[in-house]
C-alpha cells in the first residue's frame, strides 16, 4: 500500500515549497483559462487565443530583455494586442481572421528578436525555454497575489458580460437590437483573454497556452449543453489536468537514472489532449450526454 | 395610387415609415420609401432578393441609419433601441457543440441585455416555457438548439423575441431555408400568435404564396421603390410595374400569385 502511494507521489512532493507555488499559480490559471476557454471556443476565436498567446511572448521576451517581470510583459503586451486586434479587425469574420494573422505573424518576429537579444546579450540563461515553454517550477512565490488579482479582473470582466456576452455570441443582430453595445463587450471579453493568456503564458509557456484556453474548454462541450455547466466543468478538467500534469513533472525525476524532470507543460498538454480524444469517442458521448 | 394612398388608416399605427432613404456604398437601396403597420396586423414585406428587405428592416430596428426620411415606432421617435421591439435575424448559425438548451436561448431573449450573473428565477422560468409552449416547442426544449432542424430553430428563435413582450415583431426571411411543410407550419404560427397577443408582425420574404392565405397587408419593395395595401390592391400588373419600372405581368394560377417579367419570372412560385 505505502509503496503504491509512494510511486504515485513521489518523495517530498507535499512538503515541496516549489510544488505548493506550482499548484496554486497552475490552479488559478487554469481556472481563468477555461472560464475564457469556454467562450473562445463558442465564439470561434481560437485562432485569436493563439495569436493573442504569441503576442504574449513577444510581451515577456521583451521584459526579460528590459529586465522587467515577465508576468508584466506577458499581460502587458497581451493586452495591447487585443486591442489591437479588436481595432483592425472589422467586425466581418474574413476580416477578424486577416488581423488576427497579421497580428499573429508580427507577434513572432517580435519574440524571435527579443529572445536573441536576450539570450546573446543578457545573463539570462533558458529564456527561450521560459518564455515558450512556461516557468510553473520556478516562479518565485511572490508572483503569486499577482497572479491571483489579474485572474479575479479576468473572471469579473466575465461575469459582468455573461449575459449580453452570450447573446452577442448566439446572434450580434439581436444583441445589438437589443441596445448592447457589442462592441464594447467584444472587447471586454477580448481583454479577458489577453489576462487569462498572459497568465497561462507564464505557467505552461506561451506557445503552449491555447491547449489550457481550449482543451478542457472543448472538452466539456462535449459533456454538457448548458453554458454554466460547461464553464464549471472545464474549470474542473482544467484544474485537474494541470495538477496531474504537475504531479507527473515531479515524479519524472525518479523515473530511470537520468534524475532529470520532464518539462510540465508536456503533462499538462498531453493530458488535456488525451481528455479531449477520449470524450471524443460515440461510446463516451452518448453515456455522458 | 401612390404608397400614402394606400397607407391604412382605421387604427392607430404601431410603425411608420416615412420616406426612407439609403445609400450604401453608393447605391441607392431604399428610395422614399414610406408605409405603416397597424397593431396586431400581419404584414408581409416582399421583394425579390436584394431589393433591400434587410437593410428596411435594420434601418426600423435602428441598426442602420437611414439618409433621410423617419421611422417612429409604437408613436415615438428616434431611437427605437429601447423600445419592445422582437427580432428574428435572416441567418443565425447554431453550432451543434453550442452549450445552450432551445430553453437558454429563450431565456436569454428575456434577460440577454441585463450585466452580471443570471440568479434563479422561478417567473423567468415560467414565461420561458410559457413561450416554449406557445410557439409548440415543448418537446426539444432541453435539446442543444444547434441540433434542431432549421424549423425547430426558428421556433425556438421567434419564442426568444416573443418572451420580451413586444408588440412588434421582426422576422427576416424565416421561411427562406425551411420546406414547404415547416413554412406553412411557422406562417399559421406566426398568424396565431399575431391574433392571440395583438402583436404586428412584419415579415419579410422573397416569396409571397406561403404567406398569401395570412397575409393582412403587404408592402411590396422592387427597384429601391414600395408600394403598400392589401394584396389586392398592391399585387396587380398596374402597381408593380410602376414599381419595377418596365412591364411586369401578375398572373394567379390555383389561387398562386406569380409575378412574371417579360419571359422570366421575377418572383417564382412554389
Amino acid at each position: 500500500m505505502h509503496a503504491v502511494y509512494s510511486a504515485i507521489f513521489e518523495p517530498g512532493f507535499f512538503a515541496s515549497p516549489q510544488v505548493h507555488v506550482a499548484a496554486t499559480i497552475g490552479g488559478l490559471v487554469a481556472i481563468v483559462s477555461a472560464v475564457t476557454g469556454v467562450f473562445t471556443v463558442m465564439r470561434g476565436q481560437s485562432f485569436g487565443g493563439h495569436a493573442l498567446g504569441d503576442v504574449s511572448a513577444a510581451g515577456g521576451a521583451g521584459a526579460l530583455l528590459v529586465g522587467l517581470s515577465p508576468v508584466a510583459g506577458f499581460v502587458g503586451l497581451g493586452i495591447v494586442g487585443a486591442g489591437v486586434m479588436d481595432t483592425i479587425g472589422v467586425r466581418r469574420l474574413r476580416g477578424r481572421d486577416l488581423a488576427t494573422g497579421i497580428v499573429l505573424g508580427t507577434a513572432i518576429g517580435l519574440s524571435a528578436l527579443f529572445l536573441h537579444l536576450t539570450t546573446t546579450t543578457g545573463a539570462t540563461t533558458g529564456a527561450t525555454q521560459q518564455v515558450l515553454f512556461g516557468s510553473i517550477f520556478t516562479a518565485p512565490a511572490g508572483i503569486v497575489p499577482v497572479v491571483a488579482a489579474l485572474g479575479v479582473v479576468a473572471l469579473v470582466a466575465i461575469g459582468v458580460v455573461y449575459r449580453p456576452l452570450q447573446l452577442t455570441t448566439v446572434s450580434p443582430d439581436v444583441a445589438a437590437a437589443r441596445g448592447i453595445p457589442v462592441r464594447l463587450i467584444g472587447l471586454a471579453y477580448m481583454l479577458a483573454l489577453a489576462v487569462s493568456v498572459g497568465l497561462s503564458s507564464l505557467a505552461i509557456g506561451a506557445i503552449l497556452s491555447t491547449a489550457l484556453l481550449i482543451g478542457p474548454a472543448a472538452v466539456a462541450l462535449r459533456l454538457t449543453r448548458r453554458t454554466g455547466r460547461a464553464i464549471g466543468l472545464a474549470c474542473l478538467i482544467g484544474v485537474v489536468m494541470t495538477w496531474l500534469g504537475i504531479l507527473l513533472a515531479y515524479d519524472s525525476f525518479y523515473w530511470g537514472t537520468s534524475r532529470q524532470s520532464l518539462p510540465v507543460s508536456f503533462f499538462i498538454v498531453a493530458l488535456v489532449f488525451a481528455s479531449y480524444l477520449a470524450t471524443g469517442l460515440p461510446a463516451v458521448r452518448r453515456t455522458v450526454r | 395610387m401612390t404608397a400614402d394612398e394606400l397607407t391604412m388608416s382605421a387604427s392607430a399605427p404601431i410603425l411608420e415609415v416615412n420616406e426612407v432613404s439609403v445609400a450604401l456604398a453608393g447605391r441607392q437601396i431604399l428610395d422614399q420609401v414610406s408605409f405603416g403597420v397597424a397593431a396586431g396586423e400581419f404584414t408581409g414585406l416582399i421583394g425579390p432578393n436584394g431589393a433591400g428587405k434587410t437593410t428596411l428592416l435594420r434601418v426600423i430596428l435602428g441598426l442602420q441609419r437611414p439618409g433621410s426620411g423617419t421611422v417612429s415606432a409604437l408613436g415615438r421617435h428616434g431611437s427605437l433601441r429601447r423600445q419592445p421591439i422582437g427580432y428574428v435575424p435572416q441567418k443565425v448559425l447554431l453550432d451543434p457543440d453550442l452549450p445552450m438548451r432551445a430553453r437558454d436561448l429563450v431565456a436569454l431573449g428575456a434577460d440577454g441585455d441585463r450585466y452580471g450573473l443570471r440568479l434563479p428565477s422561478r417567473q423567468r422560468n415560467d414565461a420561458v416555457r410559457e413561450m416554449l409552449h406557445a410557439v409548440d416547442a415543448d418537446r426539444f426544449a432541453d435539446a442543444r438548439v444547434g441540433t434542431l432542424s432549421g424549423g425547430e430553430q426558428q421556433r425556438v428563435l421567434i419564442a426568444q423575441a416573443l418572451i420580451s413582450r413586444p408588440r412588434l415583431l421582426l422576422l427576416d426571411e424565416p421561411l427562406a431555408n425551411l420546406d414547404l411543410r415547416a413554412s406553412q407550419e411557422i406562417v399559421r404560427l406566426l398568424a396565431r400568435i399575431a391574433r392571440e397577443q395583438q402583436i404586428a408582425v412584419l415579415l419579410s420574404a422573397h416569396e409571397m404564396n406561403p404567406l398569401l392565405p395570412v397575409l393582412d397587408r403587404v408592402v411590396y419593395l422592387a427597384a429601391g421603390h414600395a408600394a403598400s395595401g392589401t394584396v389586392d390592391q398592391v399585387i396587380t400588373t398596374e402597381t408593380l410595374s410602376a414599381l419595377y419600372g418596365q412591364r411586369v405581368e401578375v398572373l394567379r394560377v390555383h389561387g398562386r400569385v406569380l409575378v412574371v417579367a417579360g419571359e422570366q419570372a421575377a418572383t417564382e412560385a412554389d
